[in-house]
This record gives structure tokens, C-alpha cells and sequence, in this order.
């Protein structure tokens, strides 16, 4: 208990001497993790919105008003029967005009159900195992004719076949893009970080080695040496995490909060728990202060 | 080195130890003699400094336990390679060094730390911590061997008041003269009472007054059972204390005696002994030394 005492004040009289460079560790600390903590809600929120895209990626194939019975029990038949196809359900003028008022709201879907004809067409809704086969499923949709034009696979079909649920694609795909470069920048900052509290330790280990080396002759262990450098890394990391959640904390009151009664993107922000969020960004802070001034204490500090 | 061969090479030289004791023993050198091995025991060992310079050659000694030595030799000799030698600051390019019956180069490096805090070490150069009071720079050597915070409020003021610096408990090593700096040095040595210990130049920079009261001090430690080893130059103070006296000549030693009328005195008939021999009034007591005389 006592010999704790004594490594956290040696600790701090160390911060206390070398100020300059432990303010530029903090400063770069409070950076990574305030950037995190914007970074990581971010993805978390892309994650859902882009789960929730995947599950809906299926084909929609739209039929001309004028398909006869015989021709869609024909087709679904062979929709059926395309690989990768789980399930190829029939909808009618009229489940288009429900499904079309469900997902409007308010004065729009008002207005669908006062329309006393229905332009809407017939359509199958094609759902596939895997929306990576949408394309081979699209292909056996329309395979080519003899000159070589793509050719549906039946007279019923109102071809170009589902251009509305490709974008679907193209969005998962533009989140995956910036998800991976989020990740990148995540990891660069943390690193960077990394560096500089190791580096930091590094300056105070380098201003004290004197010190260090007569702790050494009057017969301090290496690790009675080591603990007040330790500690000191660690303050750093607790004194950046701090500072960053302080900022997250007003940056959430007085921006987010207001912002998500209007915005369902970011309501989908505030859905991760703040106390998580900041119990993990204090967690990862410490430890790559720690870690940072391990790898210095191994590397500069052996008898 | 592998380890292995570290290991059987320390296995061979302990029983090269045994033979050692069995057919030197020493009765001349050791006040008390116990039948344990001398507490320093230097064999054949030769230091050569990465520039090539060999500063200790095929230096063989030993110090027995109680002992009050001198180290004496021109300037460069050796002297203070030996002290580094000793708490193994350096290691030996041929030779073993025993201290208390250990191999102290055969030891593994975390176990250097424990050998260090049973060795109270006077630097040449103090190497006292700069950003620390005196007070810390004493204390430190306590809490290295983690002696509770009761314990360190008593022992520490106790030392320095003993080396007459209790009225600059507070100041740092730069406020201190070159002599005052040296006190400190000395009271961080012994506070923990170490069974032995290394004085290089203590009294170096002090006058013959002050000299004669750290003589004193150590004369008073070694009277407790420690052995010290002093380096001096003070060709004068070891011709008057009468004790042994081990002369280096570029790396080699030259000369291993013990000076004439050597006999037991009280601290304070060697006190008066020494000023009345040095020609130092018997009571100098400018410096408020009056700690010294138990
Ligand atoms: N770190 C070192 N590297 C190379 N040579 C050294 C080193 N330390 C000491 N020497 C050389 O070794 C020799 C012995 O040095 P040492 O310090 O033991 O002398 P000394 O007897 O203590 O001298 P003094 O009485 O001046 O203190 C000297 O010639 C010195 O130049
Ligand atoms: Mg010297």
C-alpha cells in the first residue's frame, strides 16, 4: 500500500518536471479517443442501417398489366426453379397499392387510398439466399437471345427487372467502402497515439537516466524502477480519455441529443449506451498508454 | 555465454572456493575471526574497459569480516574500478569476485539489486539524485527495500543529524557544498546498516577538521561490526589511523599490510588520537560535530 503510494508520487513528480511532452500525449490521447468516440457510433450505426438494407435486397420483377393467369403460374413455376432463389412471391395490383401505402406516411398514403384506379403493375418479389447472387439471378432472368440481347425469360415480364433494389447494392457497398476507411483511420490514430505516449516515456526515461542509474547502484529493482514510468503513462492515457468524454459528453447534449428527435440517422447514433461507449474509449485509451510505455520500459530500461 | 555453461563454470569455481578456504584460511587479517568466509574475496581478476585499457590485472585480496582497510594508489590505478568491481557495476574480464562466499558475477542479473542493498556505497562522484531534498536522497535508499513510511521518518533524520546536516534536511544536492554533498552520500550508504561498506574518497573534499569527523564516523561504523573499505588519497590520514593498507599500482597491487601499533580504541580516544597527531585543535567543533563523539 505504501510502496503504491510512492510509485504514484514519484509518478507525478515526473509529469510534473517533463510537462511539455506529457501535454503533447495527452493532447494527441484526447484526439484518438474523441475521434473514436465519434468513429465508433458511426460505424455502429452504418453497421444496422446496412444489415437492414442487406436483408431487403431481393429482386422485384414487374409484370405487364395485361399477364394472364396461365402466364404467372407459369413463371413463378420457373422462377422458382432459378438457383439461389428461396422464394418467388406473387403480388397483385392490389398488394402493390397496400404495400405502397404502408410504407408512406401520413397526407401521401392518404391520398394513395383515395385514388379510385390502381396504376400499379403485378410483380413477383424474388427473395434470394444471398444478395451477392443477384446478379446470376438477374442473368438467368434475362438470358440473351440468338442476336445476343438480353431476352426475358417470359412475354409476361415488363423488363429492365429491378433496377429500384440495385441501389440497395450501391449503398452497401458505399458503407462497406467508408466502414473500411473509418477502421483505417481508427487504427492509424491509435498507433500514432501509441507512438507518442512510447515516445513520451522515452523523453522521460532519457531525461532521468541518471537517475535511474544510480536507483540501480544503490540497489532498486527493475521494476521498482519501471512502476513510476508505468503509472506515468498510464495518467496520461486517464488524463486524454478524461478530457476526450468531456467533450463527447457536451458534444452529445448540446448537439446530438436536440438532433435526434428529428433525424432517424441520429437517433441511430445515440442507440449505443453512452456509459459502454465511454467505458470502452477509457479502456482502449489506458491501454494504449500502457502499452505504449511497456514497449519503451522494455526497450530503454534493462539492467 | 550460454547459461549452461555459466552454470557449470560457477558449479567448478565454487568448489575451487571450497579448496580455497580450506587451505588459506586467514586468521591474520580478521579481527573476530568466526570460521565464516572473508566478506570481500577478490581472485585473480583482471578489468579491461572497452577501450582496451586493463585498469584492475590479476588483482587477488580479500577483506575479512570487520575489517577497517585502506585503498591507497596514484591517481588512475584502479581504485575505483575496484569499488564497481565489487558491487558489480562492472564485470570482471577474468577472475571471480566473492563477497560474503558468493560469486557475485555467477549470480543471476535480478538478484544484482539485493547484493547492492547489503553494500553501503560512498560514490567518488556522490551520485546523489538531483531532483530529490536531502532528505529524499537518504529516504530513497530505504524505500527501495521498502521499509515502511514510520520507519524511514525516524531513520532518516537520525542519519543526517549523525553526519551533522539536520539543518539541510530540505535542500537539493546543488544548494550543498562539495563536502556537505559527500555527508549525504555517506548517510545514504549506511542507513540501512549494510554488513559492508565502500568509501570512495569521503573525505575528498573536505578539511582536516571535517575529515577527521567523517574518519570518525566510519571508524564508529566499523566498530559496530561493518567492514569499510576506504579509498583515499590522504597519504597522511592513513599513515595516522594505523590500519591495513592495500597500495595499487596501475591495476596491480603493489603493497598489502597492516601499519604498526594497530590496537583497539574507543571512537573518542581515536578522535583525540587523530587531531592531537594531525595538529587539529582537540575540540575544532565549528561544524557543530559533536554527533560524532559516542
Ligand atoms: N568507463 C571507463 N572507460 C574506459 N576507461 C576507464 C573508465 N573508467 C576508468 N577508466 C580508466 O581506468 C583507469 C582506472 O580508473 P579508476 O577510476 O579506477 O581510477 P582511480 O584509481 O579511482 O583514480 P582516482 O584516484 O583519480 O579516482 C584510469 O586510467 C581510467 O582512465
Ligand atoms: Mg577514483
Amino acid at each position: 500500500m505504501g510502496r503504491i503510494v510512492f510509485f504514484c508520487s514519484e509518478a507525478f513528480r515526473a509529469l510534473r518536471r517533463s510537462a511539455a511532452p506529457s501535454v503533447a500525449a495527452i493532447v494527441t490521447i484526447v484526439v484518438t479517443t474523441l475521434l473514436l468516440g465519434v468513429l465508433v457510433p458511426v460505424l455502429r450505426a452504418s453497421e444496422s442501417k446496412a444489415s437492414e438494407v442487406r436483408d431487403q435486397i431481393g429482386l422485384e420483377v414487374f409484370l405487364y398489366r395485361d399477364a394472364t393467369k396461365a402466364e404467372t403460374d407459369a413463371l413463378q413455376k420457373e422462377l422458382n426453379g432459378i438457383p439461389h432463389v428461396t422464394e418467388a412471391r406473387f403480388c397483385s395490383p392490389e398488394c402493390a397499392k397496400k404495400q405502397l401505402a404502408g410504407e408512406l406516411e401520413g397526407d401521401l398514403a392518404g391520398s394513395i387510398s383515395e385514388l379510385n384506379s390502381n396504376p400499379l403493375p403485378p410483380s413477383f418479389d424474388l427473395a434470394l439466399d444471398d444478395p451477392d447472387n443477384l446478379e446470376s439471378v438477374r442473368a438467368a432472368l434475362l438470358p440473351p437471345n440468338s442476336s445476343g440481347k438480353p431476352t426475358p425469360i417470359s412475354r409476361a415480364i415488363d423488363p429492365p427487372i429491378g433496377q429500384d433494389r440495385e441501389n440497395a447494392t450501391k449503398i452497401r457497398e458505399v458503407t462497406g467502402a467508408v466502414k473500411i476507411v473509418l477502421l483505417v483511420i481508427a487504427a492509424l490514430l491509435l498507433v500514432a497515439s501509441l507512438l507518442l505516449v512510447a515516445n513520451t516515456i522515452r523523453l522521460s526515461i532519457y531525461a532521468r537516466r541518471r537517475e535511474v542509474e544510480v536507483m540501480r547502484l544503490v540497489g532498486a529493482t527493475n521494476w521498482f524502477i519501471r512502476w513510476p514510468f508505468m503509472i506515468e503513462g498510464v495518467v496520461v492515457g486517464l488524463a486524454g480519455a478524461a478530457i476526450a468524454v468531456g467533450i463527447l459528453l457536451l458534444g452529445k447534449v448540446t448537439i446530438v441529443d436536440p438532433l435526434a428527435d428529428d433525424f432517424a440517422l441520429v437517433d441511430n447514433l445515440s442507440t449505443m449506451g453512452f456509459v459502454p461507449l465511454v467505458a470502452m474509449l477509457v479502456a482502449a485509451a489506458v491501454c494504449v498508454s500502457a502499452l505504449g510505455s511497456g514497449i519503451t520500459l522494455r526497450r530503454f530500461l534493462r539492467v | 555465454m550460454p547459461p549452461l555453461l555459466t552454470r557449470r563454470s560457477s558449479r567448478a569455481r565454487r568448489r575451487q572456493a571450497d579448496d580455497h578456504r580450506r587451505s588459506a584460511p586467514r586468521p591474520r587479517r580478521a579481527p573476530r575471526p568466526t570460521g565464516q568466509p572473508p566478506i570481500v574475496e577478490v581472485r585473480d581478476a583482471t578489468v579491461v574497459y572497452p577501450g582496451g585499457h586493463v585498469a584492475i590485472e590479476r588483482l587477488t585480496t580479500s577483506i575479512g569480516r570487520g575489517e577497517f582497510a585502506f585503498v591507497v594508489g596514484p591517481t588512475g590505478c584502479g581504485k575505483s574500478t575496484l569499488i564497481k568491481l565489487l558491487i558489480r557495476e562492472i564485470e570482471p574480464a577474468a577472475g571471480t569476485i566473492w563477497i560474503a562466499g558468493k560469486d557475485i558475477n555467477a549470480m543471476p542479473h535480478d538478484r544484482t539489486p539485493y547484493l547492492r542493498r547489503r553494500i553501503g556505497t560512498v560514490f567518488q562522484d556522490f551520485k546523489l539524485l538531483p531532483n530529490r531534498t536531502v532528505y529524499d536522497n537518504v529516504a530513497y535508499a530505504l524505500q527501495v527495500i521498502g521499509e515502511p513510511r514510520s520507519q524511514i521518518r525516524r531513520k532518516a533524520p537520525e542519519i543526517l543529524r549523525l553526519v551533522g546536516l539536520q539543518a539541510k534536511i530540505h535542500s537539493y544536492p546543488d544548494e550543498l557544498s562539495g563536502g556537505e554533498q559527500q555527508r549525504v552520500a555517506i548517510a545514504r550508504a549506511f542507513v540501512n546498516h549494510p554488513p559492508l561498506l565502500l568509501a570512495d574518497e569521503p573525505t575528498g573534499n573536505l578539511d582536516p577538521e571535517t575529515s577527521i569527523g567523517i574518519m570518525q564516523l566510519l571508524y564508529r561504523i566499523n566498530r559496530t561490526g561493518t567492514t569499510v573499505l576506504v579509498v583515499t588519497h590522504d597519504r597522511d590520514m592513513v599513515d595516522k589511523m594505523r590500519r591495513r593498507v592495500i597500495a595499487l599500482e596501475e591495476g596491480r597491487l603493489v603493497r598489502d599490510e597492516d601499519a604498526s601499533g594497530y590496537h583497539d580504541e574507543s571512537t573518542k580516544e581515536f578522535a583525540a588520537r587523530m587531531r592531537a597527531e594531525m595538529g587539529v585543535g582537540p575540540e575544532g567543533g565549528t561544524n557543530g560535530h559533536s554527533d560524532f563523539e559516542h
